[in-house]
């Protein structure tokens, strides 16, 4: 199995919770897909277990989007093939916080 | 000196405030957590320096952190970047799961009257166990106890309570289907007291085990059936460790009393000018003397006309006195939440609360004055105080 370094921006709260500065690079190995990349993130940093999807289920925290290259994934079924410019580390994953409330 | 250190939730974050015994100076720090909510913050009775804190957001759900070193730095226990000896993550101190084996998972009612299945929103109380600093019950809305026997690192549900069969009719208050009150009995280890908006209170005598629901006596309009065994709205109950069995209760209408553990209520709302109200609690030493905030109506969260008022009672109750100095006397409109009072344990008892407009307020002298500590935080969820050597 090929080993591959993604990089993933978090959302601000996300990052103080982890106690990590700026983008997190991650090593996944192939294939790379949503659920593996998430289960790598919480493998590293498991307080982030539940804040970004459930604990059980693993569904998506409504609240909270997965944007690849531009496009939301949040629907994509996180099975999916990520896009070799994610798996390269070319582009960041990027997990948003909807802009919601005060 | 002894000096008291007060944890202040709040809907952006947490504070500490500190003072001496005098309470005139105090320093403020925070806020932790920036930016989530903050429901409740408790420290170990066993150990001071240990804190829990429950913070919780929209976005990314329920997190429980834990410092120390008396909130000087924080983290969430299991969370870091560590693994068991077996390879795998440690246990994370945010999940809380029903159990569905002891207490399968039916339904509670809704707001519509329909039935809804129970779901894990948010931990509304931490109460650390008064003899193990790593000991530590949440409770959680939907409405259930949880247990930590290791610092917060994993949860158990008590699953007796939510397994009692009168959860199908239990139904959620206005801010939620919420366990929101523990009291723990310091002269009986297996006593434990709840209680749930809007199913109301609940006692156990084992130590979690099983439970039974005490709310005979209380009367709600919005019921039916006034003699119904749940589905009244506890708003919270105070008890004196000093003279425990006897509870004290503020509830949606009515702020009631118990000398039986519970098991029988009566009303000593007294000369109280509204006995709508949220927060409740009695005086570290004189167990007669109880304080209650007594917000408008049930439909205006605020200060009967414009005037924020902590009325005392120095007889268990039906006879009040109105505490004003130091608080304002027009214009207020702040709501002063369940959680949001208590007491010091220093000789001359000291009252705090904290209101939804961001002051905390403390009163030195047992009710007599009142000054605020701080003016201007977010709005005030819960406050507590720790009195240190």
């Amino acid at each position: 199995m090929t080993e591959r370094l993604l990089r993933i921006e978090l959302p601000h709260h996300l990052r103080t919770l982890a106690q990590v500065g700026g983008e997190v690079r991650l090593a996944v190995e192939d294939p790379v897909t949503l659920t593996r990349v998430l289960d790598a993130l919480e493998a590293r940093y498991p307080v982030l277990r539940g804040a970004i999807r459930d604990h059980d289920t693993l569904k998506r925290r409504p609240f909270l989007r997965f944007f690849v290259c531009a496009e939301d994934w949040s629907h994509v079924s996180p099975e999916t093939l990520l896009p070799e410019a994610i798996a390269e580390g070319r582009e960041p994953l990027m997990i948003v916080g909807a802009i919601a409330g005060g | 000196m002894s000096k008291v250190r007060v944890l202040a939730g709040t809907r952006k974050g947490a504070f500490i405030l500190t003072a001496d015994g005098k309470r005139e100076n105090w320093d403020v720090s925070g806020p932790f957590f920036a930016g989530w909510e903050v429901y409740h913050m408790k420290g170990s009775p066993v150990n001071p320096d240990r804190i829990y804190v429950s913070q919780t957001s929209g976005w990314f759900g329920q997190i429980v952190q834990r410092s120390d070193d008396g909130g000087k730095t924080w983290h969430a226990p299991g969370g870091g970047q560590q693994k068991s000896p077996q390879g795998w993550p440690m246990g994370e101190s945010n999940r809380f799961v029903y159990d569905s084996v002891a207490a399968p998972l039916t339904t509670h009612q809704w707001y519509d009257g329909t039935q809804h299945p129970w779901e894990f929103k948010r931990v509304w109380h931490l109460e650390p166990s008064l003899t193990d600093a790593d000991a530590v019950y949440a409770g959680v809305e939907d409405a259930a106890i949880f247990h930590s026997k290791d610092g917060a690192h994993s949860w158990q549900e008590l699953p007796g309570l939510r397994g009692h069969g009168t959860g199908p009719n239990w139904q959620p208050g206005a801010g939620g289907m919420c366990l929101h009150t523990i009291v723990l009995d310091p002269d009986d280890p297996q006593r434990i007291y709840i209680a749930i908006s809007a199913a109301g209170a609940f006692r156990s005598d084992d130590g979690g085990a099983s439970w039974k629901p005490i709310n005979k006596g209380l009367r709600s309009q919005f019921l039916p059936d006034q003699d119904a065994e749940v589905g009244h709205c506890v708003h919270h109950i105070a008890m004196s460790p000093r003279r425990p069995g006897v509870l004290f209760m503020q509830k949606h209408w009515d702020v009631m009393r118990s000398d039986d553990a519970g098991d029988n209520w009566r009303e000593v709302s007294g000369n109280l000018p509204t006995d709508f109200g949220f927060a409740i609690d009695v005086h570290a030493h004189e167990p007669e003397t109880i304080y209650v905030a007594p917000i408008k109506s049930d439909s205006e969260h605020y200060p009967l006309d414009g005037k924020l008022q902590v009325w005392r009672s120095r007889t268990g109750g039906n006879e009040w006195e109105a505490m004003t100095n130091g608080l304002p006397q027009e214009n207020c409109y702040v709501n002063v939440l369940r959680d949001a009072m208590c007491v010091d344990q220093l000789d001359d008892c000291g009252i705090y609360f904290g209101t939804t407009g961001g002051q905390v307020y403390c009163s030195p002298d047992a009710g007599d004055t009142w000054k605020p500590i701080v003016r201007d935080l977010p709005a005030v969820l819960s406050v507590e105080v720790q009195t240190l050597p």
